[in-house]
């Protein structure tokens, strides 16, 4: 049923398309008719309301110049004095209005089908965060946060741009092909938008609602796409990178990733070295805190303040931890004991007493983090 | 008592006060009209050197020029100043000097409130840019300000911008209060409502828009208020409120607001299509039911814009057909105005090249807003460039092509000289040409996927983009020339008759150029 | 007196320029001291920026209306300008009905919709996934996070203050009308006299008003914070007091124009105005008391 409509709009949108060349133009000047059912069924939509303005457009158009090239002044053309005509309104009043009804048919199948999210085979909770995505996978009790990859050299100019400069992230969505996968979405702040265009699938990730969206995938592949609702400065920089593998390679991934979750548990348990922390530390503070606070803890004040020698992180330890994992309220300091693990939080409060000549000697262990968000 | 009668007696004798206390303390239509058209003039150089600074960080991909804080104030107040410092004071600047001539009215019809209405905007707006001054910096949460992010997570200055919105929210209202009374109560004898030219009653039809969602824009700024300041949960759904109720209340104001924008100039652009055919409006009545019917739909058509949101689906499916429905009366307007031009004598005069691309240009906003209206096509156009090329389609080549027709169309009667021809048919080209470079790649940047808002993009979409910031710098230069024209145009120039367009109709061509200061202080039959 | 028949258009005038610098300075004052306060810095600049501007307006009303009834008074206002007066004053009550919608609007939507959603209802019954152990309920007593916003112990009921309050505002618009007959009439002592009763009846409800507002604050914690019951609650009713309080003070204004013998029979517009505006506030309260009390 689902195939049968896609071919009679393809249809439509064949017929529907005056001007040929339009649709085989450059992919960049044109929509991607995409990977999936959904995706495909707008390009279809997209394709025969685009054929059918362009081929309004001539008509009108057409009259138009007649006259601009014919009846002018400067031609001796004299003017005719007519100023109405009944038939004539009454007609481009109905015509439109019919080529309208003709239009709403196929877009009316299309949404009922995109609003359908019974029966998914993989559920996946993406909760929006400035600026990054978090993606739990419902039923199998493991999640992470997907990053922006690109280095902060690349965005500044001192470095080339990579090929996919602002669209590649840490670690990419992945999913299994051919199976339909529904997206819960909402949001821990402000309001986000989840879309990548050839899946065809842009929903709001709204605070304390949620959302629900469907995609089948049917090619195996990379798909990248971008936060599409303004949420504040890092808007441009939260893509959203889909990757969609062949079921088996998808099983043995999801096994893999619950077993990690489960060794991350574990390494709380672990004793820590300063060093092992400043390690760890480094890489989730260049992940999660830079953005703000920026690479060498200057920050960019009043804003986001700086790190350098600042009280906030050379003095009180519990005060830096209640900073760190319940956040600021207020500002913009998120509150980070639910983004990041036990180990994380101690190893980015590590580094940051010690980083960038802040040489406090001191440390903080996943274990003391446990015990002070267990209190 | 005696004093006042005093004053009463000398009123129709008098010219304008002399020095700054004649703009101050003025009553007089034409004075106020000529401020509201300055003051629309310079916001449209503030906010266009913003969008200049917007293009310039665009030009190439990474970061140059400004940071990301930075580029969403730009954004923001680009928005804010063009809709409410440019294109609505231009408008009411316009309605201010043509309607009561265009009606045979001596004035408007509240002239001290009219005064007013003025001088609140220098000041909202003086609250509003100094915003960029204070702490944390200017709103930086779009034109569209959505909660939470204009009020959790806004800066400090938002509450400023708040009471600013209310302002010009005031001025708005008496402005539309001043307009509706004026049509109603001050037409000259004998013109009956379906006599009334189309701009008048454009602008009667937008002055009701603006009474009736002004309060509304004003309603969901205060409970943005009331949600920083007074712990309200209004748009925080931990105390049972919803952001997207923003969206809705916004959008409720926000749809009819962009008919507000483009309404006058359907007006003024049927005056120059018909004169400069010299042939008479096709289907007037047709025209004003169109647009009637326009700002009807535009009540029930709000949700539109929050195709994405997550509207359950009955709301999507009823908020896609009345959108679609807009295409009919608009399509009819369309069509009116190419028959109009259709067999008669065209000459191409600046107001009438203005006229001739506001409607093919208009046209192209118009398609892709219906492209827009299918709601599964949109969930791929939607924060898309295509949504800024389709809004920039119909607010550049609409709205302000239809101020500059407009302006170049009445600069005669306003200056009593004729403006430079050559240099005004360069202003038109230069301006055609450097906002179709500018705004027409952002239909192929949405399509391939560039989001709106965003300071640096991904690299597949330099070329365009980079395209699109020399037109834009083109077109911005341009309206240097404008102000120019007009500059030389009331300094002096060919004398202008009182009718200097051969196919121009309509009462306000039969008082002198320069229009005197006082006109029609007793009313002029119309047969 | 051929003059009259010529629509007034009035001299130049200083009041638009002054309304201007006053209602900038009160409201940048206004923001200025929100702002500082929010950020505990000192709101004393603030709040003299806000009285001077406050001052101003004040001048300025008391200018501006003075001149305008000198005018009418010197009969420089023909039938003409008065049809103008009310195309203005009516529209203005227009936009303030259109400003009360949105409240309304937003009143309608959380319980139609946003609520019952977070409770697991209807379309996007999914969202209460993220408040477990929420319930959806109206009057909204506990909030999907009572930690973030306490819900209110109770709220107001109908039948009890509510319902006197309604009981005197439509007595108020009985009054009001009387009074215009009896204006109409030339009867002067019965316009005070049942002038004076609305006024006592307009002031009646505004004490009551507040004593609600109190018992709610102190006994039963609703407040603005107390979650989007409170939120709501407050702001239609607040700003219908507040409308309520503008109105009396147009009556009262209006008598002392009748104490001091202004309007006649015929022409007596400001009072006209005012008493619609009476009208208007009275139905708001209608709407209110069914929207937000009873249902």
């Amino acid at each position: 049923m689902r195939v049968q409509s896609k071919r009679a709009l393809r249809m439509v949108a064949v017929a529907g398309v005056l001007v040929p060349s339009l649709g085989q133009a450059d992919w960049t000047m044109n929509m991607s008719p995409g990977v999936t059912g959904t995706s495909n069924d707008i390009f279809g939509l997209h394709m025969t309301i685009l054929g059918i303005c362009v081929a309004i457009g001539v008509v009108v158009f057409g009259v138009m110049f007649w006259s601009i090239i014919a009846h002018r002044k400067s031609k001796g053309h004299k003017p005719a004095n007519f100023h109405e005509n009944t038939v004539v309104e009454i007609l481009w009043t109905i015509i439109p209005f019919a080529i309208l009804v003709a239009m709403a048919i196929p877009a009316t199948a299309t949404l009922i089908d995109m609003y359908d999210t019974t029966d998914a085979d993989v559920d996946i909770k993406v909760t929006g965060y400035q600026w990054r995505w978090q993606y739990e996978y419902v039923d199998e009790e493991f999640g992470f946060f997907s990053n922006l990859s690109t280095p902060t050299d690349q965005i500044e100019n001192r470095q080339a741009k990579g090929r996919n400069y602002l669209l590649e992230v840490d670690k990419p969505l992945k999913v299994p092909v051919g199976k339909k996968v529904r997206f819960l979405l909402t949001s821990n702040d402000v309001i986000h938008s989840w879309w990548v265009p050839e899946l065809g699938v842009k929903k709001d990730a709204i605070p304390g609602f949620i959302n629900e969206a469907w995609t089948r995938i049917d090619e195996p592949g990379i798909y990248r796409g971008q936060c599409t609702e303004l949420c504040g400065k890092g808007h441009a920089f939260m893509p959203v990178v889909v990757e969609a593998v062949p079921e088996e390679e998808y099983q043995t991934w999801v096994a893999e990733q619950r077993a990690a979750a489960e060794r991350e548990r574990q390494l709380t348990e672990k004793e820590w070295t300063l060093e092992e922390l400043m390690e760890r530390g480094e890489s989730v503070y260049n992940t999660v805190c830079a953005a703000c606070h920026q690479p060498d803890g200057s920050g960019s004040p009043p804003a986001f303040p700086s790190l350098r020698g600042t009280a906030v992180v050379t003095g009180d330890m519990d005060a830096h931890m209640d900073i760190v994992v319940n956040g600021v309220s207020g500002t913009a300091m998120q509150a980070f004991g639910e983004q990041l693990s036990e180990v994380e939080l101690a190893a980015v409060i590590t580094y940051e007493r010690n980083a960038w000549g802040n040489n406090t000697g001191e440390m903080v262990s996943p274990k003391e983090i446990m015990e002070y968000m267990s209190e | 008592m005696s004093a006042v009668a005093d004053t009463h007696s000398q009123e129709h004798h008098h010219g304008p006060a002399s020095g700054i206390t004649r703009w101050l303390f003025t009553t007089n239509h034409k004075d106020i009209g000529t401020m509201y058209l300055i003051f629309s003039f310079a916001m449209f150089l503030l906010g266009g050197s913003m969008a200049m600074v917007i293009r310039a960080e665009l030009f190439q991909p990474g970061l140059q020029i400004v940071q990301p804080e930075f580029f969403n104030q730009m954004t923001t107040m680009h928005g804010l100043i063009m809709v409410f410092g440019a294109v609505m004071p231009a408008f009411v600047g316009l309605a201010n000097w043509m309607l009561p001539l265009m009606i045979g009215a001596p004035d408007m019809a509240l002239p001290r409130m009219n005064n007013w209405s003025f001088w609140l905007l220098p000041c909202a707006f003086l609250i509003l840019v100094s915003t960029l001054f204070m702490q944390g910096g200017a709103p930086n949460f779009g034109w569209t300000f959505y909660a939470p992010l204009s009020t959790t997570y806004g800066p400090p200055s938002t509450t400023f911008f708040i009471f600013a919105i209310h302002i010009m929210g005031i001025s708005s209202i008496m402005g539309a209060i001043n307009v509706i009374a004026t049509i109603l109560n001050l037409r000259a004898p004998g013109m009956t409502l379906m006599k009334m030219p189309l701009f008048v009653w454009t602008w009667l039809i937008t002055a009701f828009l603006l009474i009736a969602v002004m309060p509304v824009l004003a309603g969901v700024v205060t409970m943005m208020l009331m949600d920083i300041h007074f712990g309200t949960s209004f748009f925080d759904a931990s105390g049972g409120g919803d952001p997207v109720l923003f969206q809705h209340v916004f959008w409720f104001f926000g749809h009819p607001e962009v008919y507000i924008m483009i309404l006058p100039a359907f007006g003024a652009i049927s005056h120059i299509v018909s004169a400069f055919s010299r042939k008479p409006l096709f289907g007037y009545a047709s025209m004003v039911y169109a647009v009637g019917a326009i700002a009807l739909l535009s009540f029930v058509v709000w949700a539109h814009h929050m195709f994405t949101v997550g509207v359950p689906l009955t709301g999507q499916l009823f908020f896609m057909y009345a959108t679609m429905l807009i295409a009919v009366p608009t399509g009819v307007k369309v069509f009116n105005w190419v028959t109009t031009m259709f067999r008669g004598s065209l000459t191409f005069e600046t107001p009438m090249l203005f006229a001739v691309a506001f409607i093919i240009l208009f046209t192209i906003g118009g398609f892709s807003g219906l492209m827009l209206a299918i709601a599964p096509a949109d969930f791929q156009y939607h924060d898309t460039y295509f949504v800024v090329a389709h809004f920039h389609y119909v607010l550049v080549p609409g709205a302000i092509f239809g101020i500059f027709a407009a302006a170049y169309f009445w600069l005669p009667k306003w200056t009593g000289h004729m403006y430079d021809e050559t240099l005004g048919k360069t202003h038109f080209w230069l301006s055609f040409v450097g906002m179709n470079l500018a705004f027409f790649p952002m239909h192929f940047l949405g399509l391939a996927g560039m989001p709106r808002r965003i300071p640096d993009y991904a690299l597949q979409f330099a070329d365009f983009n980079m395209v699109s910031s020399i037109g834009a710098f083109m077109f911005g230069a341009t309206q240097i020339l404008f102000l120019f024209i007009v500059v030389k145009c009331v300094r002096g120039g060919e004398k202008a008759p009182a009718k200097p367009w051969e196919g121009a109709e309509g009462l306000e061509w039969t008082v002198p150029s320069p229009a005197p200061y006082h006109t029609f202080a007793t009313p002029p039959e119309v047969k | 007196m051929a003059q009259e028949q010529s629509y007034y258009v009035p001299e130049q005038s200083k009041w638009p320029i002054i309304a201007t610098v006053g209602l900038g300075l009160t409201l940048y004052g206004v923001a200025s001291i929100m702002v500082n306060a929010k950020q505990g810095e000192s709101t004393t600049l603030s709040w003299l920026m806000f009285f001077a501007g406050a001052l101003v307006m004040a001048y300025m009303l008391f200018g501006w209306f003075g001149s305008v009834i000198r005018e009418g008074r010197a009969g420089l206002y023909s039938d003409q300008m008065d049809r103008s007066f009310r195309w203005g004053m009516s529209w203005f009550i227009f936009s303030e009905v259109m400003f009360f919608a949105a409240f309304f609007g937003a009143l309608f939507y959380v319980r139609v919709f946003a609520v019952p959603w977070l409770g697991g209802e209807g379309d996007k019954a999914t969202a209460n996934m993220l408040w477990e152990g929420f319930q959806a309920s109206w009057p909204l007593v506990n909030n999907p996070d009572p930690e973030a916003y306490p819900g209110p112990k109770e709220i107001i009921g109908p039948w009890g203050l509510p319902l006197i309050n309604t009981i005197l505002l439509v007595s108020s618009s009985f009054t009001i009308t009387v009074a215009h007959h009896a204006l109409k009439a030339g009867n002067r002592q019965k316009l005070k006299l049942w002038l004076g009763a609305t006024i006592l009846l307009g002031l009646a409800f505004l004490v009551l008003q507040a004593e609600e507002y109190m018992h709610a604050y102190q006994d039963l914690d609703l407040t603005l914070s107390s979650g989007i019951y409170g939120s709501t609650f407050f702001m239609l009713t607040g700003f219908h007091g507040a409308h309520v309080t503008l109105g009396t003070i147009m009556l009262i204004v209006m008598f002392f124009r009748v104490q001091k013998g202004h309007f006649t029979e015929d022409s007596h517009f400001g009072f006209e105005a005012s008493s619609w505006y009476w009208h208007f506030v009275d139905v708001v309260w209608l709407c209110l008391f069914v929207f937000v009390y009873i249902i």
